[in-house]
């Protein structure tokens, strides 16, 4: 996958590494490879989105566009030019 | 912000214990994982006898000392809580249990146990110098949200997906909150408010008020508890949606224990009820994992707890398993059976969830999973008007007659004229 411009939306709680800027732009053509030139240049990301294993955390959830990826291909799910990619912690709710 | 009683320590994580200070935060930095508010028991220890409980007032603050507000001012209240624990003899008489207990949270201010969680981020919220009351809702949420922004002078700020009951949203307009409907999923409009809940200086009740938040669901079980006489049950039923809740009991019955309020003996099992429609926490528990995989299009008239990724599922299914309970999902035909049921054996008019609650404990005891002396508790969390669309075909409404003796003798509804003579006048003859 060629790597293409997108968007990262930063959740407060990881913009410390980020020097508080909520979006940043990466290349990246998949999910996982824009994860990686994130931590590249802001180091500290993948050691909180991922598991030791590699998996990516239970309580990470991740929008490419609108839609969660693990409804796409997960962490392989392709990007296109001028994705966005939201990073959002999993919330509480009903009953 | 106003400094913390001694009582509470302040946040941390419930996946990987890292403390946090006290804030409206809600998302551990280390790991992404729920912040809790965590509190120094020797500290609340003197507090919570049985004595000051039963002394306090007849709402859920008289368990105040565990909950996380302490302030000159009263904290903001409808009365909620403290709700009937109802002994279900003619339900339980049908599913084999002589010790069934319903605890009707639907006779809460707004008819949901929302309104405890809700007491609990609105207090804190307006201490704190918050505006705004916010929510994501699935409906019951915004009812209490709306109603408790009111009652405290915030402004409340309620979103919602388009297509919730109508049942739902009349009761929460008639507040006047702002209003926000959102063309989507539950799950969807969760992920709005989350980045909303970044960029806006906002309480969100389930968001980054939520270890405030959920922390009033505790005194359900607490309650429970008191109201069996400082014993704990055999086992509690409860729905589950995101699991916020679910994990609260368990952290109740902790605190119960470890302050030597119940008389000692084993905690309860953990069942939780979900439906088949959206059942990610109870396939997960079936699958013998704790991996939640998320519902991406939930289908269930149990709106109010059809959430598809739900964020403390894998706790559930954890705590679920060491309690020795089940995660257990039903059709959407058990669902409107148990409304039913729930109704005409006990006269408790409850929502869908509730239907799942009933369902899930019939389907259980059917199949023998309790001795006939369990003491069972189930939790019925929202009022049947709520819902009340989903029987609609199912009710019996019968044609108009005249207003005449003649006709009603006539019509005989339903077998009444012989039925409806008392035992005594019978034998009299």
């Amino acid at each position: 996958m060629r790597p293409v411009p997108v968007t990262v939306r930063v959740p407060g709680p990881l913009r410390s590494l980020t020097g508080g800027a909520p979006e940043v732009e990466i290349d990246g053509g998949t999910v996982a490879e824009a994860l990686t030139r994130l931590d590249g240049r802001y180091p500290g990301f993948a050691a909180r989105l991922y598991e030791t294993d590699g998996q990516l955390k239970p309580f990470v959830t991740l929008y490419r566009n609108d839609e969660d990826i693990r409804f796409a291909d997960g962490l392989g799910t392709p990007l296109a030019d001028g994705d966005e990619l939201s990073i959002v912690p999993a919330v509480a709710g009903g009953v | 912000m106003t400094t913390a009683p001694a009582r509470i320590v302040g946040l941390r994580c419930r996946a990987c214990g890292r403390g946090a200070p006290l804030g409206p935060t809600h998302v551990c930095e280390l790991c992404f994982g729920p912040l809790e508010v965590a509190y120094d028991y020797t500290e609340v220890a003197p507090l919570a006898t049985r004595a000051a409980i039963e002394a306090g007032p007849t709402s859920m603050w008289r368990y105040r000392m565990l909950l996380p507000y302490e302030a000159e001012e009263a904290p903001v209240s409808l009365g909620e809580g403290l709700t009937p624990l109802v002994h279900a003899e003619r339900l339980g008489e049908q599913l084999g249990l002589r010790r069934l207990y319903l605890k009707n949270d639907s006779q809460n201010p707004t008819n949901s146990f929302k309104d405890r969680v809700v007491s609990v981020a609105a207090s804190w919220a307006r201490q704190q110098g918050f505006q705004v009351l916010a929510c994501a809702s699935t409906g019951n949420l915004a009812n209490a949200v709306a109603a408790y922004a009111a009652r405290s002078g915030l402004r409340g700020l309620v979103v919602i997906p388009d297509d919730l009951e109508p049942g739902k949203v009349a009761p929460t307009a008639v507040f006047d909150p702002v209003m926000v409907r959102v063309r989507g999923t539950y799950d969807d409009v969760n992920r709005l408010c989350s980045e909303l809940a970044d960029r806006m200086p906002w309480g969100f009740c389930n968001i980054n008020l939520r270890p405030f938040y959920s922390e009033g669901s505790k005194t359900l079980t607490f309650e429970t508890c008191e109201q069996l006489g400082w014993r704990m049950p055999d086992e509690i039923v409860i729905p589950v949606a995101s699991g916020c809740q679910f994990v609260k009991h368990a952290k109740a019955l902790d605190e119960l224990r470890q302050l030597e309020l119940v008389e000692p003996g084993r905690p309860p099992r953990l069942t939780g009820a979900q439906a088949r429609g959206c059942a990610p926490v109870a396939t997960a528990f079936e699958r013998g994992e704790t991996h939640i995989v998320p519902v991406r299009e939930p289908r269930t008239v149990a709106r109010s707890i059809a959430i598809g990724n739900p964020s403390d599922g894998s706790d559930v299914v954890r705590l679920a398993r060491a309690s020795g309970g089940v995660v257990t999902a039903v059709e959407e035909e058990e669902i409107l059976e148990g409304i039913e049921l729930l109704a005409r054996t006990e006269g408790i008019f409850t929502e869908t969830a509730g239907g799942v609650t009933v369902a899930v404990l019939a389907r259980l005891a059917r199949q023998g999973r309790w001795s006939r002396d369990a003491t069972v508790v189930a939790y019925i969390t929202g009022h049947g008007l709520k819902t009340v669309g989903a029987l609609e075909g199912r009710t019996r409404v019968p044609e108009p007659i005249p207003a005449r003796l003649r006709a009603v003798l006539a019509a005989d509804p339903g077998g009444l004229l012989e039925a409806g003579q008392p035992a005594a006048r019978r034998a009299a003859g």
